[in-house]
Protein backbone atom coordinates (compact mmCIF):
# COMPACT_ATOMS: atom_id res chain seq x y z
CA UNK A 1 0.00 0.00 0.00
CA UNK A 2 1.21 3.49 -0.85
CA UNK A 3 0.95 6.41 1.57
CA UNK A 4 1.14 10.08 0.64
CA UNK A 5 2.25 12.47 3.38
CA UNK A 6 2.11 16.21 2.66
CA UNK A 7 4.48 18.23 4.86
CA UNK A 8 4.98 21.94 5.46
CA UNK A 9 7.97 24.15 6.25
CA UNK A 10 7.11 26.51 9.12
CA UNK A 11 8.82 28.71 11.69
CA UNK A 12 10.11 26.48 14.49
CA UNK A 13 7.52 25.98 17.24
CA UNK A 14 9.79 27.44 19.93
CA UNK A 15 10.39 30.73 18.14
CA UNK A 16 8.23 33.70 19.04
CA UNK A 17 7.42 35.61 15.87
CA UNK A 18 6.86 39.36 15.68
CA UNK A 19 4.71 41.48 13.44
CA UNK A 20 6.79 43.45 10.92
CA UNK A 21 7.23 47.23 11.06
CA UNK A 22 4.64 48.11 8.41
CA UNK A 23 1.98 45.75 9.81
CA UNK A 24 1.68 43.72 6.63
CA UNK A 25 2.79 40.34 7.93
CA UNK A 26 4.86 38.61 10.57
CA UNK A 27 8.60 38.90 10.19
CA UNK A 28 9.97 35.46 9.38
CA UNK A 29 13.32 36.48 7.89
CA UNK A 30 16.29 34.72 9.49
CA UNK A 31 14.12 32.68 11.85
CA UNK A 32 14.77 29.02 12.47
CA UNK A 33 12.53 26.93 10.21
CA UNK A 34 11.42 23.36 10.72
CA UNK A 35 9.01 20.71 9.55
CA UNK A 36 5.57 21.46 11.04
CA UNK A 37 5.24 19.32 14.23
CA UNK A 38 1.94 17.76 13.13
CA UNK A 39 3.45 16.85 9.74
CA UNK A 40 6.33 15.17 11.56
CA UNK A 41 3.79 13.04 13.42
CA UNK A 42 2.17 12.17 10.07
CA UNK A 43 5.53 11.04 8.66
CA UNK A 44 6.23 9.00 11.79
CA UNK A 45 2.87 7.25 11.51
CA UNK A 46 3.52 6.36 7.88
CA UNK A 47 6.97 5.01 8.78
CA UNK A 48 5.47 2.89 11.57
CA UNK A 49 2.91 1.46 9.13
CA UNK A 50 5.78 0.59 6.80
CA UNK A 51 7.72 -1.05 9.61
CA UNK A 52 4.59 -3.06 10.42
CA UNK A 53 4.58 -4.39 6.87
CA UNK A 54 1.34 -2.66 5.90
CA UNK A 55 2.81 0.12 3.80
CA UNK A 56 5.24 -0.46 0.94
CA UNK A 57 6.00 3.09 -0.18
CA UNK A 58 5.90 6.50 1.51
CA UNK A 59 5.77 9.55 -0.73
CA UNK A 60 6.21 12.96 0.90
CA UNK A 61 5.13 16.14 -0.83
CA UNK A 62 5.51 19.81 -0.10
CA UNK A 63 4.42 23.03 -1.74
CA UNK A 64 6.63 26.02 -1.11
CA UNK A 65 9.92 27.79 -1.78
CA UNK A 66 13.10 26.04 -2.80
CA UNK A 67 14.24 25.92 0.82
CA UNK A 68 11.29 23.65 1.64
CA UNK A 69 13.33 20.81 0.13
CA UNK A 70 15.13 20.72 3.49
CA UNK A 71 11.89 19.54 5.09
CA UNK A 72 11.42 16.87 2.41
CA UNK A 73 14.95 15.65 3.13
CA UNK A 74 14.12 15.59 6.84
CA UNK A 75 11.04 13.48 6.12
CA UNK A 76 13.13 11.14 3.98
CA UNK A 77 15.72 10.87 6.74
CA UNK A 78 12.88 9.76 9.01
CA UNK A 79 11.95 7.01 6.55
CA UNK A 80 9.98 8.37 3.59
CA UNK A 81 11.02 6.83 0.26
CA UNK A 82 10.79 9.75 -2.13
CA UNK A 83 9.74 13.36 -2.30
CA UNK A 84 7.73 15.66 -4.54
CA UNK A 85 8.36 19.38 -4.36
CA UNK A 86 5.92 21.80 -5.95
CA UNK A 87 8.06 24.90 -6.09
CA UNK A 88 6.39 28.28 -5.55
CA UNK A 89 7.21 31.43 -3.62
CA UNK A 90 3.57 32.37 -3.30
CA UNK A 91 1.76 31.94 -0.03
CA UNK A 92 -1.22 29.80 -0.95
CA UNK A 93 -4.59 29.36 0.76
CA UNK A 94 -5.33 25.87 2.12
CA UNK A 95 -7.88 25.36 -0.67
CA UNK A 96 -5.22 25.98 -3.33
CA UNK A 97 -2.84 23.65 -1.51
CA UNK A 98 -5.57 21.01 -1.32
CA UNK A 99 -6.14 21.34 -5.09
CA UNK A 100 -2.44 20.85 -5.80
CA UNK A 101 -2.29 17.87 -3.46
CA UNK A 102 -5.36 16.43 -5.14
CA UNK A 103 -3.59 16.65 -8.48
CA UNK A 104 -0.58 14.87 -6.97
CA UNK A 105 -2.89 12.22 -5.53
CA UNK A 106 -4.40 11.84 -9.02
CA UNK A 107 -0.97 10.75 -10.23
CA UNK A 108 0.09 8.79 -7.16
CA UNK A 109 -3.18 7.02 -6.29
CA UNK A 110 -2.14 6.47 -2.69
CA UNK A 111 -4.45 4.34 -0.56
CA UNK A 112 -3.88 6.50 2.47
CA UNK A 113 -3.06 10.16 2.84
CA UNK A 114 -1.85 11.33 6.22
CA UNK A 115 -1.54 15.04 7.01
CA UNK A 116 -1.00 17.07 10.15
CA UNK A 117 -4.20 18.49 11.61
CA UNK A 118 -2.92 22.05 11.32
CA UNK A 119 0.19 24.03 10.56
CA UNK A 120 1.41 26.08 13.49
CA UNK A 121 1.84 29.24 11.39
CA UNK A 122 -1.51 29.68 9.66
CA UNK A 123 -3.38 27.68 12.32
CA UNK A 124 -6.02 26.94 9.69
CA UNK A 125 -6.78 23.26 10.27
CA UNK A 126 -8.34 22.93 6.81
CA UNK A 127 -6.10 21.28 4.22
CA UNK A 128 -6.82 17.62 5.02
CA UNK A 129 -10.57 18.15 5.13
CA UNK A 130 -10.50 20.09 1.84
CA UNK A 131 -8.37 17.46 0.15
CA UNK A 132 -10.82 14.78 1.30
CA UNK A 133 -13.70 16.75 -0.20
CA UNK A 134 -11.90 17.28 -3.52
CA UNK A 135 -10.77 13.66 -3.75
CA UNK A 136 -14.24 12.47 -2.72
CA UNK A 137 -12.88 10.23 0.02
CA UNK A 138 -13.83 9.92 3.69
CA UNK A 139 -11.85 11.72 6.38
CA UNK A 140 -10.86 11.07 9.95
CA UNK A 141 -9.41 14.20 11.47
CA UNK A 142 -7.47 14.68 14.75
CA UNK A 143 -6.39 11.04 14.90
CA UNK A 144 -4.81 9.65 18.07
CA UNK A 145 -4.80 6.02 16.93
CA UNK A 146 -4.72 4.43 13.46
CA UNK A 147 -5.27 0.75 12.69
CA UNK A 148 -5.33 -0.54 9.13
CA UNK A 149 -7.52 -3.63 8.75
CA UNK A 150 -7.63 -4.98 5.22
CA UNK A 151 -9.38 -2.45 3.02
CA UNK A 152 -10.48 -0.30 5.93
CA UNK A 153 -8.87 1.85 8.57
CA UNK A 154 -10.02 2.25 12.15
CA UNK A 155 -9.25 5.69 13.49
CA UNK A 156 -9.67 6.97 17.03
CA UNK A 157 -10.21 10.72 16.99
CA UNK A 158 -9.78 13.38 19.65
CA UNK A 159 -13.08 15.21 19.94
CA UNK A 160 -14.17 17.93 22.37
CA UNK A 161 -15.79 15.64 24.92
CA UNK A 162 -13.39 12.69 24.67
CA UNK A 163 -12.58 10.12 21.99
CA UNK A 164 -14.46 8.72 18.99
CA UNK A 165 -13.67 5.73 16.79
CA UNK A 166 -14.61 5.63 13.11
CA UNK A 167 -14.11 2.99 10.41
CA UNK A 168 -13.31 4.23 6.93
CA UNK A 169 -12.99 2.42 3.62
CA UNK A 170 -9.69 3.04 1.80
CA UNK A 171 -8.64 5.28 0.17
CA UNK A 172 -9.06 7.69 3.06
CA UNK A 173 -7.58 10.80 4.61
CA UNK A 174 -6.30 11.04 8.14
CA UNK A 175 -5.09 14.15 9.95
CA UNK A 176 -2.87 13.70 12.98
CA UNK A 177 -3.24 14.98 16.50
CA UNK A 178 -0.36 15.36 18.94
CA UNK A 179 -1.15 12.14 20.74
CA UNK A 180 -0.86 9.86 17.70
CA UNK A 181 2.82 9.09 18.25
CA UNK A 182 6.19 10.39 19.35
CA UNK A 183 8.29 11.15 16.25
CA UNK A 184 11.78 9.67 16.18
CA UNK A 185 15.00 11.60 15.62
CA UNK A 186 16.77 11.20 12.32
CA UNK A 187 20.08 9.38 12.71
CA UNK A 188 23.15 10.66 10.88
CA UNK A 189 23.46 7.66 8.48
CA UNK A 190 19.79 8.10 7.59
CA UNK A 191 20.31 11.82 6.96
CA UNK A 192 23.15 10.90 4.58
CA UNK A 193 21.02 8.25 2.89
CA UNK A 194 18.13 10.69 2.49
CA UNK A 195 20.32 12.90 0.30
CA UNK A 196 20.32 10.17 -2.35
CA UNK A 197 16.60 9.46 -2.29
CA UNK A 198 14.61 10.67 -5.34
CA UNK A 199 13.16 14.17 -5.13
CA UNK A 200 11.11 15.52 -8.04
CA UNK A 201 10.69 19.25 -8.39
CA UNK A 202 7.64 20.29 -10.36
CA UNK A 203 5.69 23.47 -11.02
CA UNK A 204 2.10 24.42 -10.28
CA UNK A 205 1.45 24.64 -14.04
CA UNK A 206 2.60 21.08 -14.62
CA UNK A 207 -0.15 19.88 -12.28
CA UNK A 208 -2.77 21.63 -14.38
CA UNK A 209 -4.28 23.41 -11.41
CA UNK A 210 -5.42 27.01 -11.70
CA UNK A 211 -4.85 28.95 -8.51
CA UNK A 212 -7.23 31.69 -7.51
CA UNK A 213 -6.80 34.38 -4.87
CA UNK A 214 -9.44 33.86 -2.20
CA UNK A 215 -8.30 36.24 0.51
CA UNK A 216 -6.69 39.62 0.78
CA UNK A 217 -4.56 40.13 3.86
CA UNK A 218 -5.30 43.72 4.84
CA UNK A 219 -3.32 44.03 8.03
CA UNK A 220 -1.37 42.06 10.60
CA UNK A 221 -1.31 43.47 14.10
CA UNK A 222 0.21 42.59 17.43
CA UNK A 223 -2.52 41.51 19.85
CA UNK A 224 -3.19 43.75 22.81
CA UNK A 225 -0.48 43.05 25.35
CA UNK A 226 -1.52 42.26 28.89
CA UNK A 227 -0.35 44.76 31.48
CA UNK A 228 2.20 43.45 33.91
CA UNK A 229 0.60 42.10 37.03
CA UNK A 230 1.73 42.00 40.63
CA UNK A 231 3.42 39.33 42.66
CA UNK A 232 1.69 38.53 45.91
CA UNK A 233 3.55 37.32 48.95
CA UNK A 234 1.06 34.85 50.36
CA UNK A 235 -2.07 32.83 49.72
CA UNK A 236 -3.94 35.19 52.06
CA UNK A 237 -2.95 38.21 49.99
CA UNK A 238 -3.96 36.38 46.78
CA UNK A 239 -7.43 35.58 48.14
CA UNK A 240 -7.85 39.16 49.37
CA UNK A 241 -6.90 40.58 45.95
CA UNK A 242 -9.16 38.20 44.05
CA UNK A 243 -12.08 39.07 46.35
CA UNK A 244 -11.69 42.80 46.72
CA UNK A 245 -9.56 44.04 43.81
CA UNK A 246 -10.37 41.75 40.89
CA UNK A 247 -13.76 40.74 42.35
CA UNK A 248 -13.72 37.38 40.59
CA UNK A 249 -14.43 35.16 43.59
CA UNK B 1 -28.38 37.63 1.94
CA UNK B 2 -28.84 35.33 4.88
CA UNK B 3 -26.40 33.68 7.23
CA UNK B 4 -26.40 29.98 8.07
CA UNK B 5 -25.16 28.83 11.46
CA UNK B 6 -24.54 25.14 12.01
CA UNK B 7 -25.82 24.18 15.45
CA UNK B 8 -23.64 22.12 17.75
CA UNK B 9 -25.29 19.55 19.99
CA UNK B 10 -25.20 15.97 21.23
CA UNK B 11 -28.78 15.16 20.11
CA UNK B 12 -30.02 15.95 23.64
CA UNK B 13 -28.65 19.39 24.46
CA UNK B 14 -27.83 22.41 22.33
CA UNK B 15 -24.31 23.57 23.17
CA UNK B 16 -23.83 27.11 24.41
CA UNK B 17 -21.28 27.55 21.61
CA UNK B 18 -24.15 27.79 19.14
CA UNK B 19 -25.57 30.87 20.90
CA UNK B 20 -22.14 32.48 20.59
CA UNK B 21 -21.84 31.68 16.89
CA UNK B 22 -25.32 33.18 16.40
CA UNK B 23 -23.97 36.35 18.06
CA UNK B 24 -21.15 36.42 15.51
CA UNK B 25 -23.71 35.88 12.76
CA UNK B 26 -25.73 38.84 13.98
CA UNK B 27 -22.62 41.01 13.91
CA UNK B 28 -22.54 40.29 10.15
CA UNK B 29 -26.23 40.63 9.28
CA UNK B 30 -29.77 40.25 10.50
CA UNK B 31 -31.08 37.11 8.85
CA UNK B 32 -29.59 34.19 10.75
CA UNK B 33 -30.86 30.66 10.18
CA UNK B 34 -29.78 27.61 12.16
CA UNK B 35 -29.19 24.12 10.83
CA UNK B 36 -29.78 21.32 13.31
CA UNK B 37 -28.57 18.01 11.86
CA UNK B 38 -28.86 15.02 14.14
CA UNK B 39 -31.09 12.19 15.19
CA UNK B 40 -33.91 12.20 17.75
CA UNK B 41 -32.94 15.76 18.49
CA UNK B 42 -36.33 17.40 19.15
CA UNK B 43 -35.11 18.97 22.40
CA UNK B 44 -32.23 20.57 20.53
CA UNK B 45 -34.58 21.99 17.90
CA UNK B 46 -36.77 23.40 20.67
CA UNK B 47 -33.79 25.10 22.32
CA UNK B 48 -32.47 26.34 18.98
CA UNK B 49 -35.77 27.97 18.09
CA UNK B 50 -35.58 30.04 21.27
CA UNK B 51 -32.22 31.63 20.50
CA UNK B 52 -32.68 35.36 20.17
CA UNK B 53 -32.75 36.73 16.65
CA UNK B 54 -32.83 33.41 14.80
CA UNK B 55 -35.15 33.58 11.79
CA UNK B 56 -35.57 29.91 10.97
CA UNK B 57 -34.40 26.55 12.29
CA UNK B 58 -33.77 23.98 9.56
CA UNK B 59 -33.95 20.43 10.85
CA UNK B 60 -32.40 17.31 9.34
CA UNK B 61 -33.33 14.50 11.72
CA UNK B 62 -31.95 11.23 10.32
CA UNK B 63 -29.87 8.37 11.78
CA UNK B 64 -27.01 9.17 9.39
CA UNK B 65 -26.55 12.56 11.08
CA UNK B 66 -26.55 11.16 14.64
CA UNK B 67 -22.79 11.34 15.10
CA UNK B 68 -21.97 14.32 12.97
CA UNK B 69 -19.65 12.59 10.49
CA UNK B 70 -18.23 15.13 8.07
CA UNK B 71 -18.85 13.57 4.67
CA UNK B 72 -22.64 13.30 4.92
CA UNK B 73 -22.86 16.52 6.93
CA UNK B 74 -20.97 18.44 4.25
CA UNK B 75 -23.32 17.15 1.54
CA UNK B 76 -26.29 18.25 3.63
CA UNK B 77 -24.91 21.76 4.11
CA UNK B 78 -24.03 21.93 0.42
CA UNK B 79 -27.65 21.08 -0.47
CA UNK B 80 -28.96 24.23 1.24
CA UNK B 81 -25.91 26.48 0.81
CA UNK B 82 -27.34 28.26 -2.23
CA UNK B 83 -29.52 30.46 -0.05
CA UNK B 84 -26.66 31.79 2.06
CA UNK B 85 -23.81 34.23 1.74
CA UNK B 86 -22.19 33.24 5.03
CA UNK B 87 -21.87 29.79 6.57
CA UNK B 88 -20.67 29.70 10.18
CA UNK B 89 -19.87 27.06 12.76
CA UNK B 90 -18.07 27.04 16.07
CA UNK B 91 -14.32 26.37 15.91
CA UNK B 92 -14.94 23.18 17.87
CA UNK B 93 -13.69 19.73 16.92
CA UNK B 94 -16.94 19.24 15.01
CA UNK B 95 -16.92 22.60 13.24
CA UNK B 96 -13.27 22.23 12.28
CA UNK B 97 -13.94 18.78 10.90
CA UNK B 98 -16.98 19.75 8.85
CA UNK B 99 -16.60 23.27 7.54
CA UNK B 100 -13.41 23.01 5.43
CA UNK B 101 -15.07 20.10 3.65
CA UNK B 102 -18.10 22.29 2.94
CA UNK B 103 -15.88 25.14 1.73
CA UNK B 104 -13.96 22.91 -0.68
CA UNK B 105 -17.21 21.54 -2.13
CA UNK B 106 -18.32 25.14 -2.68
CA UNK B 107 -14.89 25.97 -4.16
CA UNK B 108 -14.34 28.77 -1.66
CA UNK B 109 -11.68 29.33 0.97
CA UNK B 110 -12.43 29.20 4.67
CA UNK B 111 -11.52 31.47 7.55
CA UNK B 112 -10.67 29.69 10.78
CA UNK B 113 -11.22 30.91 14.35
CA UNK B 114 -12.68 34.31 13.54
CA UNK B 115 -12.50 36.58 16.62
CA UNK B 116 -13.93 39.81 15.21
CA UNK B 117 -16.30 40.92 12.47
CA UNK B 118 -15.06 44.09 10.72
CA UNK B 119 -17.61 44.08 7.91
CA UNK B 120 -19.58 41.48 6.01
CA UNK B 121 -16.49 40.42 4.07
CA UNK B 122 -13.66 41.34 6.44
CA UNK B 123 -12.73 39.48 9.59
CA UNK B 124 -9.96 39.22 12.16
CA UNK B 125 -8.32 35.94 13.09
CA UNK B 126 -5.24 34.97 15.09
CA UNK B 127 -2.21 33.36 13.42
CA UNK B 128 1.06 31.93 14.77
CA UNK B 129 -0.45 30.67 18.04
CA UNK B 130 -2.07 34.03 18.67
CA UNK B 131 1.20 35.97 18.29
CA UNK B 132 -0.44 38.08 15.58
CA UNK B 133 -3.92 39.11 14.50
CA UNK B 134 -4.62 39.04 10.77
CA UNK B 135 -7.35 41.18 9.23
CA UNK B 136 -8.50 39.30 6.17
CA UNK B 137 -10.90 40.26 3.41
CA UNK B 138 -12.67 37.39 1.74
CA UNK B 139 -12.93 37.64 -2.05
CA UNK B 140 -15.21 34.61 -2.34
CA UNK B 141 -18.96 34.80 -3.01
CA UNK B 142 -19.73 32.64 -0.02
CA UNK B 143 -17.89 33.24 3.22
CA UNK B 144 -17.34 30.04 5.13
CA UNK B 145 -15.84 30.42 8.59
CA UNK B 146 -15.40 28.89 11.99
CA UNK B 147 -15.88 31.18 14.96
CA UNK B 148 -13.75 31.31 18.10
CA UNK B 149 -16.59 31.16 20.60
CA UNK B 150 -14.60 32.64 23.50
CA UNK B 151 -14.55 35.93 21.55
CA UNK B 152 -18.35 36.33 21.44
CA UNK B 153 -21.09 36.60 24.07
CA UNK B 154 -24.00 34.20 23.73
CA UNK B 155 -27.34 35.60 22.54
CA UNK B 156 -30.33 35.38 24.90
CA UNK B 157 -33.08 32.76 24.83
CA UNK B 158 -36.07 34.96 24.05
CA UNK B 159 -36.63 34.05 20.41
CA UNK B 160 -39.39 32.16 18.63
CA UNK B 161 -38.01 31.00 15.30
CA UNK B 162 -40.06 28.95 12.87
CA UNK B 163 -38.98 25.35 12.35
CA UNK B 164 -38.64 23.78 8.92
CA UNK B 165 -37.92 20.09 8.25
CA UNK B 166 -35.42 19.17 5.53
CA UNK B 167 -36.07 16.04 3.48
CA UNK B 168 -32.71 15.27 1.94
CA UNK B 169 -30.65 12.40 3.29
CA UNK B 170 -27.00 11.96 2.43
CA UNK B 171 -25.18 8.74 3.09
CA UNK B 172 -21.80 8.48 4.71
CA UNK B 173 -18.85 6.31 3.72
CA UNK B 174 -17.83 6.33 7.35
CA UNK B 175 -18.99 3.78 9.89
CA UNK B 176 -19.37 5.04 13.43
CA UNK B 177 -17.85 2.51 15.84
CA UNK B 178 -17.82 4.03 19.31
CA UNK B 179 -17.40 7.10 21.44
CA UNK B 180 -16.07 7.57 24.96
CA UNK B 181 -16.78 10.87 26.59
CA UNK B 182 -15.04 12.16 29.68
CA UNK B 183 -17.60 12.13 32.49
CA UNK B 184 -17.59 15.20 34.64
CA UNK B 185 -19.92 17.02 37.00
CA UNK B 186 -17.98 20.22 36.46
CA UNK B 187 -18.93 22.90 33.94
CA UNK B 188 -17.74 22.54 30.36
CA UNK B 189 -14.18 23.83 29.97
CA UNK B 190 -15.07 26.19 27.14
CA UNK B 191 -18.03 27.71 28.98
CA UNK B 192 -16.76 27.86 32.58
CA UNK B 193 -16.28 31.24 34.23
CA UNK B 194 -13.42 29.84 36.32
CA UNK B 195 -10.75 27.46 35.03
CA UNK B 196 -8.10 25.85 37.20
CA UNK B 197 -5.31 24.34 35.09
CA UNK B 198 -2.41 22.16 36.05
CA UNK B 199 0.89 21.38 34.41
CA UNK B 200 3.75 18.97 34.64
CA UNK B 201 4.57 20.09 38.20
CA UNK B 202 1.49 18.27 39.50
CA UNK B 203 3.54 15.10 39.11
CA UNK B 204 0.74 12.54 38.92
CA UNK B 205 -2.92 12.08 38.14
CA UNK B 206 -3.61 11.54 41.86
CA UNK B 207 -2.18 14.97 42.59
CA UNK B 208 -4.62 16.51 40.12
CA UNK B 209 -7.28 15.79 42.72
CA UNK B 210 -6.29 18.91 44.66
CA UNK B 211 -6.91 21.03 41.56
CA UNK B 212 -10.31 19.36 41.21
CA UNK B 213 -11.09 20.30 44.79
CA UNK B 214 -10.10 23.89 44.10
CA UNK B 215 -12.17 23.95 40.91
CA UNK B 216 -15.18 22.57 42.79
CA UNK B 217 -14.80 25.19 45.48
CA UNK B 218 -14.89 27.89 42.79
CA UNK B 219 -17.55 26.21 40.66
CA UNK B 220 -15.04 26.01 37.83
CA UNK B 221 -13.64 23.59 35.29
CA UNK B 222 -10.28 21.82 35.28
CA UNK B 223 -7.84 22.31 32.42
CA UNK B 224 -4.30 21.18 31.74
CA UNK B 225 -1.14 21.96 29.84
CA UNK B 226 0.13 19.66 27.12
CA UNK B 227 2.81 18.35 29.45
CA UNK B 228 0.18 17.18 31.95
CA UNK B 229 -1.86 15.53 29.19
CA UNK B 230 1.16 13.84 27.61
CA UNK B 231 2.20 12.53 31.01
CA UNK B 232 -1.23 10.94 31.29
CA UNK B 233 -2.36 12.93 34.34
CA UNK B 234 -5.64 13.95 32.66
CA UNK B 235 -7.47 13.13 29.41
CA UNK B 236 -6.58 14.96 26.16
CA UNK B 237 -9.81 16.89 25.95
CA UNK B 238 -8.77 18.99 28.97
CA UNK B 239 -5.79 20.46 27.14
CA UNK B 240 -5.80 24.25 26.93
CA UNK B 241 -3.73 25.80 24.17
CA UNK B 242 -3.07 26.34 20.47
CA UNK B 243 -4.04 22.80 19.61
CA UNK B 244 -6.43 22.16 22.49
CA UNK B 245 -9.28 24.27 23.85
CA UNK B 246 -9.27 28.04 23.69
CA UNK B 247 -10.77 29.50 26.85
CA UNK B 248 -11.40 33.02 28.11
CA UNK B 249 -12.93 32.68 31.59
CA UNK B 250 -13.26 35.44 34.18
CA UNK B 251 -10.59 33.76 36.25
CA UNK B 252 -7.84 31.42 35.02
CA UNK B 253 -5.60 29.86 37.65
CA UNK B 254 -2.44 28.30 36.18
CA UNK B 255 -0.82 25.94 38.64
CA UNK B 256 2.61 24.51 37.94
CA UNK B 257 2.44 25.63 34.29
CA UNK B 258 5.54 27.34 32.85
CA UNK B 259 3.60 29.23 30.17
CA UNK B 260 4.87 28.10 26.75
CA UNK B 261 3.67 30.09 23.69
CA UNK B 262 1.38 27.19 22.78
CA UNK B 263 -0.33 27.21 26.17
CA UNK B 264 -0.69 31.00 26.32
CA UNK B 265 -2.44 30.81 22.93
CA UNK B 266 -5.33 29.07 24.64
CA UNK B 267 -5.85 31.29 27.71
CA UNK B 268 -4.32 34.73 27.37
CA UNK B 269 -7.68 36.38 26.74
CA UNK B 270 -8.89 35.37 30.21
CA UNK B 271 -10.05 38.37 32.26
CA UNK B 272 -7.91 37.68 35.32
CA UNK B 273 -4.95 35.31 35.26
CA UNK B 274 -3.39 33.90 38.42
CA UNK B 275 -0.13 31.96 38.28
CA UNK B 276 1.16 29.77 41.07
CA UNK B 277 4.64 28.48 40.36
CA UNK B 278 7.86 27.63 42.18
CA UNK B 279 10.00 29.12 39.42
CA UNK B 280 10.08 32.94 39.56
CA UNK B 281 11.45 32.98 35.98
CA UNK B 282 8.48 31.07 34.53
CA UNK B 283 7.08 32.96 31.49
CA UNK B 284 3.55 32.55 32.87
CA UNK B 285 4.29 35.37 35.35
CA UNK B 286 4.62 37.80 32.43
CA UNK B 287 0.92 37.45 31.60
CA UNK B 288 -0.41 36.86 35.13
CA UNK B 289 -2.35 39.60 36.89
CA UNK B 290 -1.47 37.99 40.20
CA UNK B 291 1.54 35.80 40.65
CA UNK B 292 2.44 33.70 43.64
CA UNK B 293 5.86 32.13 43.85
CA UNK B 294 5.20 29.08 45.97
CA UNK B 295 5.17 25.31 46.12
CA UNK B 296 1.78 24.34 44.75
CA UNK B 297 1.44 21.46 47.23
CA UNK B 298 1.49 23.98 50.08
CA UNK B 299 -0.32 26.86 48.36
CA UNK B 300 -3.30 25.02 46.87
CA UNK B 301 -4.53 23.32 50.09
CA UNK B 302 -4.16 26.66 51.85
CA UNK B 303 -6.09 28.38 49.06
CA UNK B 304 -8.90 25.82 49.29
CA UNK B 305 -9.04 26.35 53.04
CA UNK B 306 -9.31 30.13 52.64
CA UNK B 307 -12.18 30.04 50.16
Amino acid sequence: MKVLVPVKRVVDANVKVRVNADNTHVDTANLKMAINPFCEIAVEEAVRLKEAGIVTEIVVATIGPKAAQEQLRTAMALGADRGIHVETDEELAPLSIAKLLNAIQGQEQAELIILGKQSIDGDNNQTGQMLAALAGVPQATFASEVKVEGNTVLVTREIDGGLQTLKLPLPAIITTDLRLNEPRYAKLPNIMKAKRKPLDTITIDSLGVSIKQHHKLLKVATPKQREAGVMVASVEELVEKLKNEAKVI
Amino acid sequence: MAILVIAEHDNANLKLDTAKVVACGQAIGAEVDLLVAGHDCAAVVEAASKLSGVRKVLVADKPVYANGVADSGAQLVLSIAGAYQHILAAASSQGKDLLPRVAALLDVAQLSEVVEVVSEDTFVRPIYAGSALATVQSLDDVKVMTVRVSAFDAVANDGAAEVEQLDGEFNSQVEFISQTLTESERPDLGAASVVVSGGRALGSSENFAILEQLADKLGGAVGASRAAVDAGYVPNDLQVGQTGKIVAPDLYIAVGISGAIQHLAGMKDSKVIVAINKDPEAPIFQVADYGLEADLFEAIPKLIEQL
